[in-house]
């Protein structure tokens, strides 16, 4: 019994990544409708940017939590202007070439300067050691990322249900050219809005450093099940992203206890299910298919 | 207020709007009858800019729209009422009266629109597709009213509804005209046209036919249905 919370525990604060890495996904593809394959290299970076800044510059997890996500939220945003907005009015395929060159390209050149061994970077002071749950003993750092990981699903919630951005984000996401015929300017919003994504991105990787390994391919091997996650949610939909996230985080960690030789395919079994059940995902509408 | 002359659109190689010419005058209701696939909905697609036009002339309110994008469009003050009403189903009601920015001189107040439609006040916390189609209609209508655009562009209203809802909303265009509002209506319902509208032109095959007014239209009314095959 112990070892099943403590495994759904587990399943939890991994879950709080794949919501933040899906979040991010959701609301480019709802904005864009840029499916954004470079998302795991963009978590990568957050890793590294924390890495780097500890190593070459001394500046500690807490000021890198700050710095790393808003750094890359401007590189997103240029990105977006120089590369990214040309998508619009191109086949999809364009889209995949794009985003999924960018990131090789990302991923090679990390790899090419900095090998493909794990950097070491150890958990900040404070979050050292462990707490007390009262079934088990749990890492005082797990305990923090999931509940930082809720915060900022419950906050981006917050934005996007109660602030006038927020309702300009769900009425272009569900009808852009509509919301465009009411007097929006909708392309205002869709740059800040990439590099809300890719912050995001970055944002789960700093909180990644210091308990998984950080090393090139750490976004490529995560963001495969985000796909799945994204999904499962429902394409276009925020509030699918984050339950399914937490969900699938759960999935995996049940799926390492009991069937452990099946773990990593449990997660595809469950979209093809949940696809067939609801083609358009637990919480997608049919709208943003078409 | 709005003056289009020659236009032409089309999709790839078909062409769907071939030389239209017309022109609503402020304080007028016009309709644009036709079949369906004769270009009514394109024309107006043209007209908010979610259409390339090919040759031709909109202007509105003394400006050339050709090169303005589709929200500069909208903030002139042209209200679209989209053929399928444009309800969102991630906005609630409420939402739907607050989305849009304000255009024009004159746009109605939230009060005036909850006493004009108490159906939306009583449903203001619910999903906007949560609503009947008559009441997404109304909204659809509410909606534009609350920017004060100038020119309220209907595409085709009453499509599919009880005639206790199409008599509403003929009385609320019939309102907006009394306060010296101005409207471009979509209908293939002639009979409701005739009972709101100045002048009608009629379209086919991307041309403008003809134009009517409500005595013609009144008098033909049976061979205008035929010809529509309603």
């Amino acid at each position: 019994m112990v070892d099943v919370t403590q495994q759904l525990f587990n399943g939890l604060v991994g879950g709080g990544f794949l919501a933040m890495l899906a979040l991010g996904l959701a609301v480019i593809f709802g904005m864009l409708r840029v499916v954004n394959f470079a998302h795991g290299a963009f978590y990568m970076l957050g890793a590294f940017g924390a890495y780097l800044l500890l190593t070459e510059a001394g500046v500690n997890f807490w000021l890198a939590l700050l710095i790393v996500p808003v750094g890359l939220a401007v590189v997103g945003m240029v990105l977006e202007r120089a590369f990214v907005h040309r998508l619009t009015r191109l086949d999809p395929l364009y889209n995949f070439l794009l985003t999924f060159g960018l990131a090789l390209i990302l991923q090679d050149a990390v790899k090419s300067q900095y090998g493909t061994q794990s950097k070491p970077y150890s958990r900040p002071a404070l979050l050292d050691g462990s707490l007390n749950l009262g079934l088990f003993e749990y890492p005082r750092y797990q305990v923090f990322v999931l509940v930082f990981a809720l915060v900022v699903c419950v906050a981006v919630w917050l934005v996007l249900a109660r602030t006038r951005v927020g309702m300009i984000i769900r009425a272009a996401t569900e009808r852009p050219e509509l919301t465009r015929a009411l007097g929006i300017d909708v392309g205002r919003w869709v740059t800040p809005v990439f590099g809300f994504g890719i912050g995001l991105a970055g944002l789960a990787g700093v909180l990644a450093a210091p308990m998984r390994a950080v090393h090139p391919a750490m976004g490529a091997d995560l963001i495969i099940t985000v796909f799945a996650v994204v999904v499962i949610g429902g394409l276009g939909s925020i509030f699918g992203a984050v339950v399914a996230g937490f969900a699938i985080g759960m999935v995996q960690a049940l799926g390492n206890l009991y069937v452990p030789a099946a773990s990593q395919i449990l997660v595809f079994i469950l979209m093809a299910v949940v696809l067939l059940w609801r083609p358009t995902g637990l919480f997608g509408r049919e709208e943003v298919l078409t | 207020m709005l003056r289009i002359e020659s236009l032409s659109a089309g999709y790839g190689e078909a062409q769907v709007l071939r030389d239209v010419s017309l022109h609503v005058a402020e304080g007028e209701v016009v309709t644009l009858v036709g079949r369906n696939g004769a270009g009514k909905s394109t024309l107006l697609r043209c007209l908010m800019g979610l259409h390339t036009q090919q040759r031709g002339l909109v202007e509105f309110l003394g400006r050339d729209l050709a090169r303005l994008p589709t929200y500069r469009r909208a903030r002139l003050g042209l209200g679209w009422v989209p053929d399928d009403r444009g309800i969102f189903a991630s906005l609630s009601v409420a939402e739907h009266l607050t989305l849009a920015p304000p255009v024009g001189p004159d746009p109605w107040s939230l009060r005036r629109v909850y006493d004009t439609f108490p159906v939306l006040a009583e449903r203001r916390r619910f999903p906007g597709t949560r609503l009947s189609g008559g009441e997404q209609q109304m909204l659809a209508m509410a909606r534009v009213l609350r920017t004060g655009a100038q020119l309220l562009v209907c595409d085709e209203p009453t499509e599919g509804l009880a005639p206790v809802v199409v008599r509403r909303i003929g009385e609320i265009i019939r309102e907006v005209k009394a306060h010296g509002g101005t409207v471009l209506l979509v209908e293939q319902n002639v009979h409701f046209a005739a009972t709101v509208a100045d002048r009608h032109y009629l379209l086919a095959e991307g041309r403008i036919a003809e134009t009517l007014d409500n005595a013609e239209v009144r008098e033909r009314e049976s061979e205008l249905l035929a010809y529509l095959g309603i």
